[in-house]
C-alpha cells in the first residue's frame, strides 16, 4: 500500500517532455523495476516446467520491447550514425519480438489438449 | 487528454498484457492466449511509440520494422525444435545487442545525458554487450560451429576480472564526460570480449544454465535502457524478463546440484574420481533383446518412459509415442519421468515430447513421479544415463553427489537403451546398469524403440 501510493506520488512529480512519453525520474523508475521483479517473481514460481521453453522464448519477445527505444532512437533528429545505430537496433529488437511471439504460438500449440 | 498522457496509458496497458502473458502461462490451458496478449501488449506499445511526437523520421523507423519482421518470422518459422536452445539463445543476442546499440544512439542527442542517465547507458552497454557476444558463443556451441569444447587457460579468471574492472574504468569516464562517445566504444569492445571469454569455457552439459542466464541478462539489458529513456514500459517488461531467468537459472542449478559460481567458473571434477568402469560393469551387464523385454512388457501394468537427450538426438519421439500407444491398447499405464536437464534448455523435453503429440499430462516432474517407481513393472531409460544415476544418491565421493535424479533403480525391471557402456556427461560410470534388475539393450534409440514396437505388436 505504501509503495503504490510513494509510486504514484513519484509519478506525478515525473517531468514530461514535450508532447512525448512522460520521462520518468530515476526513483520512479526504480520503484517501478523493484516492483515489477516481485511481480515477475511470484508469478514465474508458478509456471509448470512443462511449458519452461516456451516461456523463455515468450519473455525474450517480450525484452524485445527494447524496440520502442530502439524506434525513438531511429526517429530522432541524430547525426547520420545515430540513426544507424537506432535502425539497426529496430531490426535486431524486432527480429526478437516477432521471431519470439511466432515462435512461442508455434510451441504452445503443441501443447493444446488433442481431442 | 493530452497526447502524452496517452501514449503513457497504452504502455501501461501493455505492462498489464505482458504480465497477463506470463500468468497464462501458468498452464498449457490458458498459455495459448497469454502469448497473444503479450504480442498485443508489443502492437500497443510500437503503435503507441509510433505516434509519439518526439518521432521526427518515419523512413529508417519503418525499414528497421519489416526487415526485423521477415528475419524474425522465417526464423521462427523454419527452426526446428531440436534447436530450440539455440534460436532463444540467438533471440537473448539480439535483445542484448538492441539494448547496446539504443544506448549508444543516446550519445549523439544534442543534450548530453545526466548522470543518473549515464549510469543506466553504461549498464545497458555492458549487460547488453556480454548478452550480445555471450548469446552467440553460445549459439555457436550449441549449433556446433565453433567453440565446441570448452575453452579454458590459465589466469581466465584474473582475465575477466580485469577486463570487467576496465570496462567500469571507462563506464566511469562516460559518467563524468557524457560527451566522450570513445569511452563508450571502449566499455562496449572490452564487454565484447568479456561475453565471449566468459561463455567459451562453459561445456555442453551446462548449456541451460547458461542459456537462462543469458535469458535474465537481455531482460536486464532491456531495463537499463528503461532506466536511460525514463521509459516506464522498458523498465516493466526488462524486469519481468530478468525475474523469469533468474529464476530458470535457479531451477537448473538446482538440477544439476552445482552453484550458479560452480557453473560459470568452476569445472566438472575430473572423470578419474570413483571406481574404474571395468570394476562396476564388470561381468554383471546383462543384455536383452526386442523380444525379451516385449514379454517384460506383456506382464507389465505400469511402465514409465524416462528420456534422456539421447532419445532427442535419434530422435526417436514419435517412434516412441507409438510404443506407448501399444502398450497402452494393451491396457497398461504409461507415464514419463522428464529430469529438469533432460534436454539442453528448461523443458526442452516436454517441447520434444509434444511435438511428437505425447499428451503434457502424461510428462511427470522429478519430484512428482519419483515415488511412484516403486510400484512400476518396467521403467524404460532411453538415451539418458547421468540423471539415473544412482551413485547420486549412494557415494558421496561421487562428483554427481547430492543431485536430483530419477530414482529408476526401484522400479521391478529396468530396459536401459544405450549404444553403449560409455560414460555421460560427469565421465563416470553408472552401477544401475550393472544392477541384477536391470536389462541393457544396445542400440540406436530410433531403431530400437522401433523394434521394441514391433515386438509388442506380435505378442
Amino acid at each position: 500500500m505504501l509503495q503504490t501510493t510513494s509510486y504514484i506520488t513519484l509519478l506525478a512529480q515525473a517531468a514530461p517532455v514535450t508532447g512525448g512519453a512522460t520521462r520518468l525520474s530515476l526513483v520512479a523508475g526504480l520503484t517501478i523495476f523493484v516492483l515489477a521483479i516481485f511481480v515477475g517473481f511470484e508469478i514465474i514460481r508458478k509456471i509448470p516446467p512443462t511449458l519452461h521453453t516456451p516461456l523463455m522464448s515468450g519473455s525474450n519477445a517480450i525484452s524485445g520491447i527494447t524496440v520502442v527505444g530502439a524506434m525513438l532512437a531511429a526517429g530522432a533528429d541524430l547525426p547520420w550514425f545515430g540513426t544507424l545505430l537506432g535502425t539497426v537496433a529496430v531490426v535486431l529488437a524486432m527480429i526478437n519480438v516477432v521471431g519470439g511471439f511466432l515462435v512461442t504460438h508455434r510451441m504452445l500449440q503443441m501443447f493444446r489438449r488433442k481431442d | 487528454m493530452d497526447k502524452s498522457s496517452l501514449i503513457n496509458l497504452t504502455y501501461l496497458v501493455s505492462a498489464v498484457l505482458f504480465i497477463l502473458a506470463l500468468k497464462g502461462m501458468t498452464h498449457p490451458r490458458t498459455a495459448v492466449q497469454g502469448n497473444l496478449s503479450g504480442a498485443l501488449g508489443m502492437l500497443l506499445a510500437i503503435g503507441a511509440t509510433f505516434v509519439d511526437p518526439q518521432t521526427f523520421e518515419y523512413a529508417w523507423i519503418v525499414v528497421g520494422l519489416v526487415l526485423g519482421s521477415i528475419l524474425g518470422a522465417v526464423l521462427a518459422v523454419r527452426v526446428q525444435m531440436i534447436a530450440m536452445p539455440q534460436m532463444v539463445a540467438l533471440l537473448n543476442g539480439f535483445g542484448g545487442g538492441a539494448s547496446m546499440l539504443v544506448a549508444g544512439a543516446e550519445l549523439f542527442k544534442a543534450s548530453p545525458p545526466a548522470t543518473a542517465e549515464a549510469v543506466a547507458m553504461v549498464a545497458s552497454g555492458l549487460i547488453g554487450t556480454v548478452t550480445f557476444t555471450g548469446s552467440l558463443v553460445a549459439f555457436a556451441k550449441l549449433q556446433e560451429i565453433c567453440f565446441s569444447k570448452p575453452l579454458a587457460f590459465q589466469g581466465q579468471q584474473a582475465a575477466n576480472a580485469l577486463l570487467a574492472a576496465a570496462a567500469l574504468g571507462f563506464g566511469a569516464v562516460v559518467v563524468a564526460n557524457p560527451e566522450y562517445g570513445w569511452a563508450y566504444l571502449a566499455v562496449v569492445v572490452l564487454a565484447s570480449v568479456l561475453g565471449v571469454l566468459l561463455v567459451a569455457p562453459i561445456g555442453g552439459a551446462d548449456m541451460p544454465v547458461v542459456i537462462a542466464l543469458l535469458n535474465s541478462y537481455s531482460g536486464l539489458a532491456a531495463a537499463a535502457t528503461g532506466f536511460v529513456l525514463g521509459n516506464s514500459v522498458l523498465i516493466i517488461a526488462g524486469s519481468l524478463v530478468g525475474a523469469s531467468g533468474v529464476i530458470l537459472t535457479q531451477i537448473m542449478c538446482k538440477a544439476m546440484n552445482r552453484s550458479l559460481t560452480n557453473v560459470l567458473f568452476g569445472r566438472m571434477q575430473a572423470a578419474l574420481a570413483g571406481s574404474p568402469a571395468d570394476d562396476v560393469y564388470g561381468g554383471r551387464v546383462k543384455s536383452a533383446t526386442a523380444d525379451d523385454i516385449a514379454i517384460l512388457f506383456e506382464s507389465a501394468r505400469r511402465v514409465v518412459i524416462v528420456p534422456g537427450y539421447g532419445l532427442a538426438v535419434a530422435q526417436a519421439q514419435h517412434a516412441v509415442r507409438e510404443l506407448a500407444g501399444l502398450l497402452e491398447a494393451r491396457g497398461t499405464e504409461v507415464e514419463y519421468a522428464i529430469h529438469p536437464v533432460a534436454g539442453r534448455m528448461p523443458g526442452h523435453m516436454n517441447v520434444l515430447l509434444a511435438e511428437a503429440d505425447v499428451p503434457y499430462e502424461k510428462l511427470k516432474e522429478m519430484d512428482e513421479i519419483n515415488p511412484s517407481f516403486a510400484e512400476t513393472d518396467v521403467a524404460l531409460v532411453i538415451g539418458a544415463n547421468d540423471v539415473v544415476n544412482p551413485l547420486a544418491r549412494t557415494d558421496p565421493k561421487s562428483p554427481i553427489a547430492g543431485m536430483p535424479i530419477l530414482n529408476v533403480d526401484q522400479a521391478r525391471t529396468v530396459v536401459v537403451i544405450k549404444r553403449s557402456l560409455s560414460p555421460g556427461f560427469a565421465g563416470i560410470p553408472n552401477p544401475l546398469f550393472a544392477m541384477d534388475n536391470t536389462l541393457m539393450y544396445f542400440a540406436d534409440g530410433k531403431k530400437a524403440v522401433l523394434d521394441l514396437a514391433a515386438a509388442v505388436k506380435s505378442l
